[in-house]
């Protein structure tokens, strides 16, 4: 199966100046499971194309690094 | 572990055995209280809740909730009048016992979630402070501090020790020699598959929300929490458990794009309505029941479109109210919606849409059938919540369904053995779940579950055309090679595979159903062109689904059980049109 990686607006943005490197906050309450550390970096990013804009990643994040648009299709 | 060139049988995927007293598939409303409530009953017993996302904020009510739809408060309405309010919404199909302990228990759990926390609105002098949105009686009773209405709940889970695994989605619930036997999942993150022997299960995975397409075309942009994918619909269903009415589809007005709700039974006890274009009144009551849904269909066809929650014409503190509920609550982002728009309450309606299709007895009628113990068809198997087929139940529905399963089952477990799984089963089972990683230049799971819903939409949407559900039905069950062709790169895309192959169910069902039931009934729901009438005579009954000894999806008739509360159907007519 042929397959092409298409570039996708993602609802979720995170501050990496704020983002905590050895916090898991958001990625545990989101209920979608899209967020994860990039290994890299250690910085929480939106892996998956999966948003729900429920916000808990926001509410629950110490440092207000994370900010949730809502999906571009929706906005 | 995950590599592309292998196959399943040596990815090394390791198993995990657990064995519980009594599992509880779904950490939600209805899951969490399952859970309390059994340990409650037996302290000794071991209860284990099984979520695939984290309790903290999983399933319906994962940032809380406004307020509650089925308050039957002592001195103001009593289970009976509650009972017959429902009949009459629902058309007269439903079994008024299971209802009953809705209105017979919720005071309960309004006050032990109050014991909790949980903060309800009062008035001046102290008594709870209902609003009128059903057609008759007070029934919705405010909650503006519900935002944290889920971490009480955890809170409460861990207090009475009941067992939580957070990431784990069941996909098949294991039945052996005629009762339950327990559960079958894999752990979304690290991959592992988990074998759960149980003596009773309960199942309260919450509608089948991704069933129809979001007009906005985002997979993820519906009503219902996307987590909902009708998992516990098919899990029942494979199980050889009966499911009911689910032709009575849930079809929501909301805010169009957004696809939450605008919210009429927040703002309307304020004095905001719903209204046509010319800003005229076309319903006489909010509440959402397929009868107002056709009304808002009627509406919106009728060239006086588009509809819109009217609130303008309100004060500026009241609107201030109303946003301060509505932005911090259940869909808190709504504000940020409106805000990206440039619109305001206070100079713009909120527009409004039909919803696509789900399946959900919270809300309208369709689910796993159970009784007024919470029992499904299967020795051991409970429902509850919004997936258990109790009409219009609502959050306090699922906290009594969740209750009435808990309690049960702890009674049912006494003395019962586990018994063994059977291998055969597992190693099937097994190589479903994981087929998908042999594939991982499969078709993405995006692109298979667009499609599936699409077709949901073109061939199942009302109004329901018979030919049109035949064009569907057929291609829901051709579509097993579609769903044969789905890969995945990870546990986390596997997640997403498998809710397709509930999805896929959750259609054929509802296709199966809508063409079963030759009449029309609850409104829009199930509004049939071929017979656009009801007809009592012939279809006053439950259509019942399961899947028989054959392996075929099987429909028949259930009667109405003999009422406990009388209702004069044919004087009480539900109708909501504005004159």
């Amino acid at each position: 199966m042929a397959l092409a990686t298409q570039r996708v607006d993602v609802p979720v943005i995170v501050d990496e100046s704020k983002c905590l490197e050895k916090c898991t906050a958001c990625i545990e309450v989101c209920p979608l499971d899209v967020l994860v550390k990039n290994p890299e970096t250690g910085k929480a990013y939106m892996k998956y194309d999966e948003c729900w804009f429920c916000l808990p990643c926001e509410k629950e994040c110490p440092t207000n690094a994370i900010t949730v648009q809502i999906p571009f299709l929706l906005r | 572990m995950f590599s592309a060139s292998n196959s399943n049988e040596d990815i090394g995927v390791k198993t995990q055995y657990l064995q519980t007293d009594f599992l509880v598939i779904g950490g939600g409303t209805a899951g969490t209280m399952a859970g309390i409530k059994a340990k409650q009953a037996n302290p000794n017993a071991d209860v284990l809740i099984l979520e695939k996302a984290n309790i903290r904020r999983s399933g319906a009510i994962a940032m809380g909730m406004d307020g509650v739809n089925t308050a039957v408060i002592p001195g103001n309405s009593t289970p009976e009048q509650y009972v017959r309010e429902i009949t009459i919404a629902n058309d007269g199909i439903l079994d008024q016992k299971a209802v009953y302990q809705t209105g017979r228990w919720g005071f309960e759990v309004i006050q032990e979630l109050e014991s909790w926390g949980v903060k309800f609105q009062k008035d001046h002098e102290g008594n709870y402070d209902l609003k009128q949105v059903h057609r008759v009686g007070k029934y919705v009773l405010p909650m503006p501090e519900g935002k944290d209405l889920k971490k009480i709940l955890t809170r409460q889970v861990k207090r009475h020790k009941v067992r939580v695994t957070n990431r784990v989605m069941a996909t098949r619930v294991m039945v052996k020699e005629g009762r339950v036997i327990g559960a079958v999942g894999f752990d979304v993150r690290a991959g592992d598959f988990v074998v759960i022997q149980a003596k009773a299960v309960v199942l309260c995975t919450g509608a089948c929300g991704r069933l129809g397409l979001p007009a906005s075309g985002y997979l993820y942009g519906t009503y219902e929490n996307p987590t909902n994918a009708g998992d516990g619909y098919s899990m029942a269903y494979h199980a050889g458990a009966e499911l009911s009415n689910i032709e009575c589809f849930q079809i929501n007005p909301l805010i169009k794009d957004y696809n939450g709700p605008a919210c009429a039974y927040v703002a309307s006890p304020f004095g905001a309505y719903t209204a046509n274009a010319e800003g005229n009144r076309f319903i006489s009551c909010d509440y959402w029941s397929g009868q107002m849904m056709l009304e808002t269909w009627k509406e919106l066809n009728s060239g006086k479109g588009p509809v819109h929650l009217k609130m303008y014409h309100l004060d500026d503190d009241t609107i201030s109210e109303i946003e301060r509920v509505l932005w911090s609550n259940e869909r808190p982002s709504r504000g940020r919606f409106h805000e990206g728009r440039g619109e305001n309450y206070r100079t713009h309606g909120v527009e409004m849409n039909i919803s696509e299709i789900g399946l959900c007895s919270g809300h309208s009628a369709s689910g796993v059938w159970v009784n007024d113990k919470a029992e499904t068809t299967v020795s051991g198997l409970y429902a509850a919540g919004d997936m258990a087929g109790v009409p219009h139940n609502y959050m306090i529905g699922a906290f009594v369904s969740g209750r009435l399963s808990g309690i049960n089952a702890m009674d049912y477990v006494q003395g019962l053995e586990h018994v063994e799984p059977d291998q055969e089963f597992l190693d099937t089972e097994k190589a479903r779940i994981y087929a998908p990683l042999d594939r991982p230049d499969g078709v993405p799971h995006t692109q298979v579950e667009y499609k599936l819903r699409r077709y949901v939409n073109d061939y199942l949407q009302p109004p329901k055309s018979p030919t049109k559900m035949d064009i569907g039905l057929a291609a829901f069950e051709r579509y097993h090679e579609s769903l044969d062709m789905m890969g995945a790169r990870d546990p986390h895309e596997l997640m997403r595979c498998m809710e397709v192959h509930f999805i896929r169910d959750c259609a054929e069902m509802a296709a199966r159903a809508s063409l079963y039931r030759k009449e029309s009934r609850w409104g829009l729901y199930h509004y049939r062109l071929d017979y656009p009438e009801k007809n009592d005579e012939e279809w006053f009954c439950h259509a019942n689904l399961k899947k028989n000894e054959a392996g075929e999806m099987e429909m028949f008739k259930r009667p109405v059980a003999p009422y406990i509360v009388d209702v004069n159907l044919q004087e009480e007519v539900y109708d909501v049109a504005a004159r």
